[in-house]
């Protein structure tokens, strides 16, 4: 079983790697607005984790709250009805 | 007084810490291994700098894990002493037991230099031999040292008087060109709110001795050492 998780910067907090990587993309050309850089982790589970455990491991470990928001994408099957496969949940 | 230095995998100013506050200030100081489960009887604690667990995720976020950081939980909750230099001071964040984090630097380069950083308080055990405002000239060596909190954060943290050293020119002028990283009310250093937490990103170990360019790092090391025999002659009275 397979999660993904995507941290990105809080709106607010300065990103002068992204700032730079915008930089660049404008010397070339690219309109772009702005660039916000962050992270992507992709976890493998024998035993499909509960949805908490994914959220304990995005919170306590992959991110920090003071800074930045977390997405975790999984494939987990149905439970209760409540989620959906595919499910994106952020925080 | 007794320092107990953590090693961590990746810690590198271990050993510099360990030779200052025993050779140069005459203090007993013991290693302790980031795997012990057991804390021997220290006055301070002193987290290093360097690169634990390669900086891997975010600077400090693996070492907090690490068993000894639940003994020096408990050792802060007594209000033992703890200081963090550097990599130190970023683990400290990052286990809660100092405000805000570290960004990478503003100008995104690795900053080896040395600066200016002002004394903001003089009542705490690190800084109570300085002079309230002196300005002391250390080196930094980081890459992640651009101090934030969000503005609600930053104020408490301010209101508080947990600032314990600012960046500034050398005659104390606290201004953005005095600020080498970007960091956030050119925040050098804090403190817990108890204040018996504290780390700078400046390497005092570094520069205890002239024949490295400066000696003030000699200020925090004779202020910890002062304050620990002024707690043992406290107690025998």
């Amino acid at each position: 079983m397979k999660a993904t998780v995507v941290v990105k910067l809080k709106e607010g907090v300065l990103d002068p790697q992204g700032e730079t990587i915008r930089r660049a993309l404008n010397k070339l050309g690219h309109p772009v607005q702005s660039v916000r850089q962050g992270k992507y982790f992709e976890l493998e589970f024998d035993d499909p984790p509960d949805a908490q455990r994914l959220e304990e491991i995005s919170r306590a470990v992959l991110s920090n709250p003071i800074i930045e928001n977390f997405f975790i994408e999984d494939n987990l099957p149905e439970r209760h009805g409540a989620q959906s496969r595919g499910a994106k949940r952020e925080k | 007084m007794k320092i107990g230095v953590v090693i961590f995998p990746g810690s590198n100013c271990d050993h510099d810490t360990y030779y200052v506050a025993k050779e140069v200030f005459g203090q007993e100081c013991v290693f302790l291994w980031h795997r012990d489960r057991t804390l021997p009887e220290v006055d301070l604690v002193i987290l290093p700098g360097g690169f634990s667990y390669g900086d891997y995720l975010r600077c400090g976020a693996i070492a907090k894990f690490s068993a000894i950081m639940d003994r020096i939980r408990q050792f802060a909750a007594g209000g033992g002493l703890v200081l963090g230099i550097c990599n130190g001071f970023q683990i400290l964040q990052e286990a809660g037991l100092l405000p805000g984090v570290m960004l990478r630097n503003r100008g995104l380069k690795f900053i080896c230099d040395f600066v200016h950083i002002r004394v903001e308080r003089n009542d705490l055990p690190a800084t109570l031999g300085c002079r309230q405002r002196q300005v002391l000239r250390l080196p930094i060596a980081h890459n992640e040292g651009s101090f934030y909190a969000d503005p609600e954060l930053l104020a408490r943290i301010e209101s508080n008087r947990q600032v314990l050293f600012r960046y500034c020119d050398g005659q104390g002028n606290v201004s953005d060109e005095a600020n080498p990283n970007g960091s956030l009310h050119n925040i050098a250093g804090v403190a817990n709110e108890a204040g018996n937490v504290f780390a700078l990103m400046p390497h005092p170990e570094r520069a205890s001795e002239m024949a490295l360019g400066s000696d003030d790092g000699k200020y925090l090391f004779q202020s910890l050492a002062q304050w620990a025999e002024n707690r043992i002659s406290a107690s025998a009275q």
